[in-house]
């Protein structure tokens, strides 16, 4: 029999339930003035401000041991962190790659010094990274990246091209995937992983990559004979697969998920205060059901991970299933709310409505596609 | 163990004539007998209360079995109201039982009349365990009449029940039962859906056209992993609807079992495509299970019912509470 094991989440703890409502004050008192339009930016949201007090607040690292300024937490506790920071439309931007992934890559691969130096400030808030996946070429097909890194005495002189990263022209980091030996055909083969430091990397220009609603978050990374220290090797020389596919696993299944369009329920919630509408609110039901049965599976995943199983197939079932939730919430609130979208608009319905109309599609394209993601949960049902 | 238990019985004693008996709406003794003798009835019961004193993981696990395996007979129906009768201190059931809430019902001189309607297996069964307001009463077979015959979407039937019947006893009601039915039905469906995967991963891999077996075509892995997601859906539905139940959360009960209800439409679609045109016959087993989720999503209180009762509860949480609602469920 073909059973994908999603173990029951626990229960929320003591320490769980307080560190929500202390962390639900705080997102209060620090953002309670944020707009509907600005909190449906959800995690494209950046703000240095939040994520120094967030760091200042012991919320970032959350997980990681407390020599590197970690706090040594459960992954159920940054779980609810993470999950209200979302539901709470948080200017994430500013540490959450570094806290999800280039971190947790940090501590698993890095040398010593590499994580005395950076997990702290990643910890405090202080360092924003983005990802260096993508490329012109390369996007579904990692392995075909043709970034190349050629090692020259104490550096790696690194030319290629990177896509899609966000926020590269406020960040101060990148973990750049790229081949340092070999030919693209070699596949997986001859890859590394390097840290690049976008303030001083000479050889390295960022520019802007504006999106169809006109937003500057993405950016292409060029490089040309850029000079970047080999100290900067992350892990090992030509194991740069295993640590990329690594760093994905922490990438999928997260709350972030399925909650980016989360406004556009509450504000859909709100409108229908002045409503009695029985198959509307049949319908939220619906979707509510939907998202309850998301969140349990993600926390299902969480367990997992903290558990040190290996749930990439889980995770590629929640990611899919999630992207569906969180892009198709505004064709029914759209079957629901005769509203005219408007980018510019003040009103919370309208404006929210367009910003989340915009930004959807790119939900089941980031962190893997839908394509990519259901050839992954094919796989591992053993049709290929 | 309760598990392989299960599996051994049904396998032995559940063919396809069995299964065909059943959708004319015979009853098996012989089955019924054996379900008994195992004690499946008393399984959702604690070791005080003379049942097996299962986890709710193994609970879980004996639920979506009944259900992978297709079994008819009103095995979780009379499971369900054995948990209910169970807890308010009622004798349990002392044959097939049925379980139903029926407001309508007139309670005048000591005696219950009315109708219950469309209660499965209702002339095979010993006892009812019936929900009037806030009161629960175990019905005697001597209580009714078949009034008006009835069938299922899987053919079995489902008669409406003519109560005239001279209340004996009767306790407050420890919880609804469509709240106790719906979440045994998820469980079900999760079953189901678990076979209807195994079935259409073992059609697609065997069923070779244009020179390749059918699942090596990208589109239908992509089907494969969808319906693998509905299967996911309705698992974890069924935990979180139990989990509710247990700690007496309405909510959380219709938030599973709308979910798992949902996910019984979307996987008996894809199965059934998946499998093409023998997807559609009595010669495939695939039937079983599509016709059987297309019963079970809309008993225990209808899709429409529940989805109303969480999105009037969202909605009156508000644009602010809304959040805290769904992490509480």
């Amino acid at each position: 029999m073909t059973m994908i094991p999603f173990p029951a989440p626990p229960a929320d703890s003591a320490e769980v339930l307080v560190l929500r409502g202390e962390f639900r004050s705080f997102l209060d008192k620090l953002l309670g003035h944020r707009s509907p339009r600005q909190r449906s930016d959800n995690w494209y949201g950046f703000s240095r401000e939040f994520s120094l007090a967030m760091g200042q607040a012991g919320y970032l690292g959350m997980t990681w041991p407390k020599q590197y300024g970690g706090h040594e937490r459960t992954a159920f506790e940054r779980y609810v962190v993470v999950e209200e920071s979302l539901a709470y439309g948080a200017p994430v931007g500013a540490h959450w790659i570094a806290d999800r992934q280039s971190g947790p890559s940090i501590l698993k691969f890095g040398t010593e010094e590499q994580k005395q130096t950076i997990l702290p400030r990643i910890a405090a808030g202080e360092l924003a990274f983005g990802i260096g996946m993508s490329e012109p070429d390369s996007g579904s097909d990692l392995a075909a990246t043709r970034t190349r890194a050629v090692r020259d005495g104490d550096l790696y002189r690194v030319t290629g091209t990177k896509v899609w990263t966000s926020f590269a022209h406020e960040a101060d980091y990148v973990i750049l995937f790229c081949r340092t030996s070999g030919t693209p055909a070699d596949r997986h083969q001859g890859t590394s992983q390097l840290l690049v430091d976008l303030h001083k990397t000479p050889g390295l220009t960022i520019k802007p990559i504006i999106d169809l609603a006109g937003q500057h978050h993405f950016n292409e990374l060029h490089f040309e004979d850029a000079a970047v220290p080999a100290a900067n090797l992350l892990g090992a020389e030509g194991d740069g697969w295993n640590q990329v596919m690594s760093e994905l696993a922490f990438e999928r299944s997260g709350p972030e998920r399925f909650l980016s369009s989360i406004e556009l329920m509450y504000q859909l919630i709100a409108v229908l205060q002045a409503r009695e509408d029985e198959a509307a609110l049949a319908t939220i039901g619906r979707l509510t059901a939907q998202l309850a049965v998301l969140r349990r599976l993600s926390r299902s995943v969480a367990a997992m991970l903290q558990a040190r199983e290996n749930a990439g197939l889980q995770a590629a079932i929640v990611k899919d299933v999630g992207a569906v939730w969180e892009q198709t919430l505004p064709d029914f609130a759209r079957q629901l709310v005769d509203a005219e979208p408007d980018p510019r608009t003040a009103a919370a319905y309208a404006g929210v409505l367009a910003n989340i109309v915009h930004n959807a599609p790119s939900w089941s394209l980031r962190g893997g596609t839908r394509e990519i993601l259901r050839g992954i949960i094919a796989r591992g049902l053993g049709t290929r | 163990m309760l598990a392989e238990m299960i599996q051994r019985l049904f396998e032995r004693s559940l063919g396809d004539s069995e299964q065909g008996l059943a959708r004319e709406g015979q009853w098996l003794p012989g089955l019924w007998a054996e379900i008994e003798e195992m004690g499946l009835p008393l399984a959702l019961l604690s070791e005080e209360q003379g049942g097996f004193g299962l986890s709710a993981a193994e609970q879980g696990e004996a639920l979506r079995l009944l259900g992978q395996l297709a079994v008819p007979l009103p095995v979780i129906e009379t499971m369900g109201a054995n948990r209910l009768l169970a807890s308010a201190g009622l004798e349990l059931a002392d044959g097939p039982a049925g379980l139903a809430r029926a407001d309508h019902l007139l309670l005048q001189n000591g005696r219950l009349t009315g109708t219950v309607e469309r209660t499965a297996w209702g002339e095979h069964l010993a006892c009812l365990a019936v929900a009037v307001g806030d009161r629960l009463y175990r019905v005697p077979r001597a209580g009714w009449t078949v009034a008006e015959s009835g069938s299922a979407m899987n053919f079995q039937p489902r008669p409406a029940l003519a109560i005239d019947w001279a209340v004996d006893t009767s306790a407050p009601l420890p919880h609804c039962p469509l709240a106790e039915g719906a979440t045994l039905r998820a469980f079900q469906i999760a079953g189901a859906l678990e076979a209807a995967l195994d079935m259409t991963l073992e059609h697609t891999a065997t069923r070779v056209q244009f020179g390749k077996p059918l699942q090596k075509n990208q589109v239908v892995q992509h089907e494969l992993a969808k319906l693998a997601g509905e299967l996911a859906c309705a698992t974890a539905a069924a935990d979180l609807a139990a989990e509710a139940l247990a700690r007496g959360d309405l909510l959380g009960v219709a938030a599973g079992s709308l979910r798992a209800r949902e996910a019984a439409g979307n996987g008996a679609a894809i199965a059934t495509q998946m499998h093409g045109a023998i997807g559609f016959t009595r010669e495939h087993r695939l039937h079983l299970y599509t016709t059987s989720l297309w019963t079970w999503r809309d008993e225990f209180g209808g899709q429409v019912h529940w989805a109303t009762l969480l999105g009037r509860a969202a909605r009156d949480a508000g644009e602010a509470g809304y959040w805290p609602m769904v992490t509480s469920l």
